[in-house]
C-alpha cells in the first residue's frame, strides 16, 4: 500500500512550526493540568492515610491496615463500624509501606484476585492518601480448572471488548497511512490520565470526566496529525522513518507522562469495588456491563459509519488506493485527519476503561501496545473486521492461558500467538494477502 | 568541569558498551542490510543469560560459558529469522520487539532457579577478575575502579576488533550482496543470490555482535537483570545508531559515546539547576526522577527531529538509509 502524498515539492520550514505547535499544545495541556497539584502549599508535619473496607457495599470492621514510615516506624489502624479507618502518620521523605493483615478480614472476604497485601505508596504534597485495597468476596476457595473456565472467558471477553476499541483505531491509522503507530499505546494512556485528571483532581462525575477524555483525545489525534504527521506525509518521508518518528513520539510521551505522574499508579476517586452479582457461575457486575455495553455501541457506531455513510466510503476508498480516491474527488488529508481524530477518541475511551482493572499509570500504554500489536496482526492489518476479532481472541486467550501458565507469563503467550499466526497465515485471519509484501 | 567529568564518565563506562556493542549489531541489521530488528534487546540478555546462568549454576569454564552465549544467540537468530524474514520490514520489527519482551517475561517470572527472577543472576565474574592484569594496588584510577577499568579495556579492544572486522567485512563481496539487499532485494534475488539466507546471515551476525554487548554489561554491572532487557534497551540503542549515522562503520560507536555522554550532561545539568540555595527551577517543579523524564523526553525528541531532517545522522550519507518501505 502507498502512502497517500499530495504531489508537490516538499516544503521544509513547514514541519518545525508543526511540531512546536504539537509539543507547546501538549506541554500546554499537561502544564495547566498539573497547576493544581503542585500549586497545593506542601502540609507540613502529619498524612492520613484514609480509607474505606467495603464487602459489596457492607462495611468491614475490624480490619486491620499498618502503615511504615521511611525511617521503618509502624503505625496500625483498625477498620470502626462502618468501616472507615484512618491512620496518621508523620510526613517523611520517601516511600511508605501500607499492608492490610489478611487474618483480621472476615473469612468469607478476601483480597480481590491480583491485589498484594502490601503496597509501596509515595505521598504527593497532599495531607491525605487513600488506601486502595480491593476487598471482595473471598476468591481463595478451590477450585477445579474447569470452574474457572467461564469466569475466565468472561474476564477475557471484558478485556478483549475494550482493546478491540483501541485495535480498531491502530488498524483504521494503519489502513489509511501505512503508518504503523507505536505512540498508539500512549493515547491510551492519555486517556486514562485526562479521565483521572478531571475525575480526581478537579472532582467531577467519573462519566462526565470520561467524556472530557474522549472529546480531549479526539482533539489530541488532530492536533497530531495536523501538527505532525500531514507534514511528513507532505515531505514524502518513507514509512519506515514515520514509524521510528513515532516510537520518538511514544518515548517523549510516556517520560511526559510519568513527569506529571510521578511514576504512580492510582484510582479514579470514585473508585469502589463494585459487589458482583453471579450469574451461570460468572462474578457480573454492573460496572463491567456498562463498560462493555459502551464499548460496543462505540464499536457498533464507527463500524457502521464506515460501511454505510458517504465518509465512510470514502475512508475505504483512501484505505484502498489514496491515489485513486484522491483523484476522485475525495479530500484525502480530511479523511485520514477524521480518522486520526476518531482512532484517537477511541483509544482514549479504552484508557477510560482499562484505568480500572490496570490502574491509572504512565505505562498502560507499554503493557498494551504489544497486545494491541498483537491483536491486529492476528486478525489481519488494516481490517476493521480483524482489529475485532483479533482483540477478542487475544483477550480470551490471555486469561484462558491463566489455566495451563502462570498468571505472571499470560501476555506472552499473546505474543507467541501473534508469531506463530505470523509463521501460517502472515496476512492474518482476515486480512489480504497482498499487503504482507 | 564536574558536568563534563561526569558526562566522560558516562560516555565510556561499562554500561556504555553494552550499547556500543549492541548498536553496532543493529547497524548490520538496519544500517547495512535494512532489517528492522526490534529485538535487539533479546539477543543482548540472552547473551549475558547464557554465560552468567552457564557459571552461576552449572560452574563451567569462563571460554565455555562466552561459547555458549554465542550459540544462545545463534539460535535466537534462528528461530526469529525463519518465519519473519520474508516478510515486509514492519512485520518483522512487530515480531522481533515481540519475542525480546517474551524473552524478558521469561527471565523475570520462570526458571527460578536458574534466572532468579528479577533478583538478577550474580557471582560469575571471579575467573575474569582473576585475569585483570591491572596491580592490586591500584584501587581506581580517574573515576573508574579497578574492575571497571579491565572491563572497559576488554570491551573497547572488543569493539575495535569487531569494527576492523566490519570494515573488512563490508568491503568484501559478502558485504556489497548486503548492501544491494537493502537497496533492491528483487535485484539481488535476479542475480541468482539467496537472498532469505544472506539476510539469515547478517541477523545472526549482528546478533552475536549484541550478545558481545551482553557479556561486556554483565561483566560490568557483575548482576544480570531481566528488565535492564526491555524495550527501551533496542530504541535507545536505534537511537544512538541513528544518531552517529547508520551504514558507517564507526556510525554506531560515536552516536552511543555522545548518547550518553549528552545524556549524562543534561541530567546533572538539571539537577544543578534544580539543587542548591536558589535553584533556577523551582523544586516543585522537577523531582530528581522527573528530571530523569526530561532527560528521556529530550531522547525521544532528538529521535523525532533526527529522523524528520537528518535520518543520516551525524555521519551517515542520506542515499545509504533504507527508509522506504518495500
Amino acid at each position: 500500500m502507498q502512502p497517500p502524498s499530495d504531489h508537490r515539492r516538499p516544503r521544509r520550514r513547514r514541519v518545525a512550526p508543526a511540531i512546536a505547535v504539537v509539543v507547546g499544545l501538549l506541554l500546554g495541556l499537561v502544564a495547566w493540568a498539573g497547576v493544581p497539584a503542585s500549586a497545593a502549599a506542601p502540609a507540613e508535619g502529619d498524612i492520613t492515610f484514609t480509607g474505606t473496607m467495603r464487602n459489596a457495599g457492607e462495611p468491614v470492621p475490624g480490619v486491620e491496615i499498618t502503615v511504615t514510615t521511611p525511617d521503618g516506624e509502624e503505625f496500625t489502624g483498625t477498620s470502626d463500624d462502618s468501616g472507615r479507618i484512618q491512620i496518621q502518620v508523620p510526613r517523611v521523605d520517601g516511600e511508605y509501606t501500607v499492608a492490610i493483615d489478611e487474618d483480621t478480614l472476615p473469612d468469607d472476604v478476601g483480597l480481590r484476585e491480583g491485589q498484594e497485601a502490601e503496597e509501596k505508596v509515595t505521598p504527593s504534597s497532599l495531607g491525605s492518601v487513600p488506601i486502595t485495597f480491593m476487598i471482595g468476596e473471598s476468591t481463595r476457595q478451590v477450585q477445579t480448572k474447569w470452574d474457572r473456565v467461564p469466569q475466565l472467558l468472561y474476564q477475557g471477553l471484558l478485556f478483549g471488548i475494550i482493546m478491540a476499541m483501541a485495535a480498531l483505531g491502530l488498524s483504521m491509522i494503519f489502513g489509511t497511512t501505512g503508518l504503523t503507530n507505536f505512540s498508539h499505546g500512549e493515547l491510551v494512556t492519555f486517556g486514562a490520565l485526562i479521565a483521572f485528571l478531571f475525575n480526581s483532581t478537579f472532582g467531577w462525575p467519573f462519566a462526565a470526566a470520561a467524556v472530557v477524555a474522549v472529546v480531549l483525545g479526539g482533539l489530541f489525534g488532530w492536533a497530531q496529525d495536523a501538527g505532525l504527521w500531514r507534514p511528513l506525509r507532505r515531505r514524502g518521508t518513507g514509512l519506515i522513518a514515520t514509524m521510528i518518528v513515532s516510537i520518538g513520539l511514544m518515548f517523549f510521551l510516556r517520560n511526559l507522562f510519568q513527569y506529571f505522574t510521578e511514576g504512580r499508579t492510582q484510582n479514579y476517586r470514585e473508585y469502589v469495588t463494585p459487589s458482583g452479582y453471579d450469574f451461570l457461575g460468572v462474578t457480573v457486575t454492573t460496572r463491567d456491563l456498562v463498560m462493555a455495553g459502551v464499548s460496543v455501541i462505540a464499536i457498533t457506531v464507527v463500524t457502521l459509519a464506515l460501511s454505510r455513510t458517504r465518509l465512510g466510503r470514502a475512508t475505504r476508498a483512501v484505505a484502498d488506493n489514496p491515489a485513486l480516491a484522491s483523484s476522485t474527488g475525495i479530500n484525502v488529508n480530511r479523511v485520514i485527519s477524521l480518522v486520526w481524530i476518531v482512532g484517537t477518541a477511541l483509544a482514549s475511551l479504552a484508557g477510560v476503561f482499562l484505568g480500572f482493572s490496570l490502574g491509572v499509570t504512565f505505562q498502560m500504554g507499554q503493557l498494551v501496545l504489544l497486545l494491541l500489536f498483537a491483536a491486529v496482526t492476528v486478525g489481519g492489518l488494516g481490517s476493521v473486521w480483524g482489529a475485532l476479532v483479533g482483540a477478542l481472541i487475544i483477550g480470551v486467550l490471555i486469561e484462558m492461558s491463566t489455566l495451563v501458565i502462570p498468571s505472571d507469563l499470560k501476555n506472552a503467550g499473546a505474543l507467541m500467538l501473534l508469531i506463530i499466526i505470523l509463521l501460517v497465515r502472515p496476512q492474518g485471519l482476515l486480512g489480504r494477502k497482498e499487503r504482507v509484501g | 568541569m564536574e558536568i563534563l567529568q561526569g558526562a566522560f564518565h558516562d560516555a565510556i563506562s561499562p554500561f556504555a558498551l553494552s550499547y556500543v556493542l549492541a548498536a553496532i549489531g543493529l547497524n548490520i541489521h538496519f544500517g547495512y542490510t535494512g532489517l528492522l530488528n526490534f529485538g535487539q534487546a533479546g539477543f543482548v540478555a540472552v547473551g549475558a543469560y547464557a554465560m552468567a546462568v552457564g557459571i552461576a549454576s552449572f560452574d563451567i569454564p569462563f571460554v565455555l560459558a562466552l561459547l555458549l552465549g554465542i550459540l544462545a544467540a545463534v539460535i535466537l537468530a534462528l528461530i526469529l529469522g525463519i518465519p519473519t524474514l520474508k516478510l515486509r520490514g514492519d512485520y518483522l520489527a512487530i515480531v522481533t520487539l515481540a519475542a525480546a519482551e517474551v524473552l524478558r517475561l521469561i527471565f523475570s517470572t520462570s526458571f527460578k532457579d536458574y534466572f532468579h527472577a528479577r533478583d538478577g543472576v550474580s557471582g560469575f565474574t571471579a575467573t575474569f577478575r582473576s585475569l585483570n592484569p591491572y596491580p592490586d594496588t591500584m584501587t581506581s584510577f580517574a573515576t573508574f575502579s579497578r574492575n571497571d577499568l579491565w572491563v572497559m579495556t576488554v570491551g573497547w579492544i572488543l569493539v575495535a576488533l569487531v569494527c576492523v572486522y566490519l570494515w573488512l567485512l563490508m568491503r568484501s563481496p559478502w558485504g556489497r550482496v548486503l548492501r544491494s539487499i537493502r537497496e533492491d532485494e528483487e535485484a539481488v534475488r535476479s542475480l541468482g543470490k539467496n537472498v532469505y539466507w544472506y539476510k539469515m546471515q547478517a541477523l545472526i551476525l549482528g546478533g552475536v555482535i549484541g550478545a558481545f554487548g551482553g557479556f561486556i554489561g554483565a561483566l560490568g554491572l557483575a548482576s544480570v537483570q531481566p528488565d535492564s532487557f526491555n524495550a527501551d534497551f533496542t530504541f535507545i540503542a536505534f537511537t544512538m545508531l541513528i544518531l552517529g549515522g547508520a551504514a558507517r562503520i564507526l556510525g554506531p560507536v560515536v552516536g552511543a559515546v555522545l548518547f550518553w555522554g549528552a545524556l549524562s550532561a543534561i541530567g546533572s545539568l538539571l539537577v544543578q539547576l534544580a539543587s542548591g540555595d536558589n535553584p533556577i527551577i523551582p523544586p516543585s517543579m522537577m523531582s530528581t526522577d522527573q528530571a530523569s523524564n526530561v532527560r528521556f523526553m529530550v531522547v525521544g525528541l532528538v529521535l523525532m527531529l533526527l529522523m524528520i531532517y537528518r535520518p543520516q545522522g551525524l555521519f551517515g550519507d542520506r542515499k545509504e538509509i533504507a527508509l522506504d518501505a518495500r
